[in-house]
């Protein structure tokens, strides 16, 4: 099952760029989550905060707490615990170009040591039939590499892969934008099924795909959270000057 | 006029290729017109005999080779890759790597002779004996920098994507790229390695003073051992038409082990590649 989460003055630096400035917001369990905004504002940074991903950066730099579930991510735990828990989806697929569609979905369990294979099994097939790519894939599932399927394909592997080491919730940054419209409509059917069991937190450029698949949307502009509330009340009656302005087109 | 430009280019690019296989098929050609007609079971199987007596063989200098070639291989694949890995991966933008990354330039411009005396300094005089071990290092050593940079090149040709894939996942560091990195860069560090085999492979400077030689069969580490190129030198320069006759045999002979050596490791590690990958 998902579980929320608490974010509390959360502030990032990318050397002496201040990305993010006091972010507070609390994503709720088993939603989906939209985060708008025009590029460079700060989205895909705080995603990254959610799993420490951020800190891979050698010039990176966070301050602030995040609570996902009861736990303290920054200080509770040690990252590869928390990524554990916190599954994520890159804007561009990245399946392991050397790996069968089987051993890229099992990936996350066999390099942390669990390889019984009756288990591996069974998590490979659930993970690819809750990503929608089974009945495309499941005979071909040793015998061709990841990186043979086509873009569309190689996300739902991707997303496969992360459902694997069962997360309590899903980071996808902007995970329909190197797709096309096709292969984007069955990304978003999925985001429907998943957030039943999964917290979904998911980046976007496109507005539409924001109402469509989020219950809760939050507005960045130039590192801070503008506006955070019902994706209904974002795209019909925005609090603020700016969200107005930005999802009517003005900018951005 | 477009088309004028396009065909010239096209005819210069089929002239620099022609350039440059025209000397490889040269020099097999003229190896097999050469060396062919010596070659037969005796060549592969039997000793090399006094001079005078038809006949005799390189066995020994074939088995010295192939034991001096798997010292080398011992020793300097697995310090190349893990220098390379270093460069790559743990050491980067320290100042203990832009070291390790300048010694091992260095190192490739040493001359094989050097190489060899050096061995011998440090080894043989030492022990007090020539040695296949001495030799074996001695080709180890100039291995290792040719695998060390290509295996650091092929690692830092892999998208930083699959690196951040990996670690997403909840995978340590060390794991993501040992399990990783360096399988997905796989195909090229061998590359890296077949190359490094074949160029020392065929040296005979750095194994005059270390490995000497031996007319007779010796498969002992601590006695001196022959080597095919060392027995090609030796015989080239010898006064008797016989004895240049398995000169040639012997250069032909290494030439195609050394293509077979490296079909060999593709082949093998080419099975098993999955379809589509990249």
């Amino acid at each position: 099952m998902g579980v929320g989460i608490e974010v509390t003055n959360l502030n990032a630096w990318y050397g002496t760029n201040h990305t993010l400035q006091d972010i507070n917001l609390n994503i709720p369990a088993n939603h989906a989550t939209a985060l708008i905004g025009p590029s460079g504002c700060g989205k895909s940074t705080f995603v990254r905060c959610l799993n420490r991903m951020h800190e891979t950066n050698p010039i990176a730099r966070v301050t602030g707490t995040v609570r996902i579930g009861e736990l303290d991510i920054y200080s509770d735990c040690k990252p590869v615990e928390i990524r554990r828990r916190v599954g994520m989806v890159f804007q561009r697929p990245n399946p392991f170009p050397t790996m069968s569609i089987y051993d890229n979905v099992a990936a996350g369990l066999k390099l942390n040591g669990y390889s019984t294979r009756q288990v591996l099994d069974e998590i490979v097939e659930r993970s690819l039939k809750n990503s929608a790519l089974w009945d495309e894939v499941k005979d071909d599932l040793k015998k061709k590499s990841g990186a043979s399927l086509s873009g569309g394909q190689q996300q739902r592997l991707c997303i496969a892969r992360a459902l694997a080491v069962d997360p309590e919730v899903l980071l996808m940054d902007e995970p329909a934008s190197a797709l096309d419209p096709v292969s984007t409509s069955k990304i978003e059917d999925l985001i429907f099924q998943l957030k039943t069991q999964y917290t979904i937190v998911i980046v976007t450029h496109n507005m539409q795909q924001a109402a469509r698949v989020a219950e809760k949307t939050g507005f960045f502009l130039n590192g801070r959270m503008v506006e955070f509330d019902s994706t209904h009340k974002i795209f019909t009656n925005p609090s603020d000057k700016r969200t107005e302005d930005y999802i009517t087109g003005r900018f951005g | 006029m477009r088309s004028v430009v396009d065909g010239a280019a096209t005819w210069l690019a089929i002239l620099a290729t022609v350039l440059v296989v025209a000397p490889l098929v040269a020099i097999f050609v003229y190896l097999v017109y050469k060396g062919a007609s010596s070659l037969n079971l005796d060549f592969f199987t039997k000793m090399p005999k006094p001079v005078g007596e038809v006949g005799g063989g390189m066995a020994n200098a074939i088995a010295g080779s192939a034991i001096l070639l798997a010292v080398g291989s011992l020793l300097g694949i697995p310090i190349g890759i893990g220098g390379g890995i270093f460069l790559a991966e743990f050491g980067r933008g320290t100042r203990l790597a832009d070291a390790v990354r300048f010694t091992a330039d260095v190192l490739n411009g040493v001359p094989s002779i050097v190489m060899g005396i050096a061995i011998y300094a440090l080894i043989v005089v030492p022990q007090g004996h020539f040695s296949a071990f001495s030799g074996g290092v001695a080709l180890g050593i100039m291995m290792i920098p040719t695998v060390c940079r290509t295996t650091e090149e092929m690692l830092l040709m892999v998208p930083h994507a699959v690196r951040e894939a990996a670690l997403a996942l909840g995978v340590p560091n060390w794991r993501s790229v040992l399990s990783i990195t360096v399988k997905t860069a796989s195909p090229g560090i061998i590359t890296g390695c077949m190359l490094a085999f074949a160029r020392v492979a065929g040296e005979t400077a750095p194994l005059i003073f270390t490995a000497l030689g031996n007319t007779f069969w010796s498969t002992n580490l601590n006695r001196e051992i022959a080597a095919l190129p060392l027995q090609i030198y030796v015989y080239a320069l010898s006064p008797y038409d016989d004895w240049h006759r398995l000169a040639w045999a012997g250069a032909l002979v290494l030439i195609v082990l050394i293509v077979l050596a490296v079909s060999l490791v593709r082949f093998v590690t080419s099975r098993g590649v999955l379809k589509g990958a990249s």
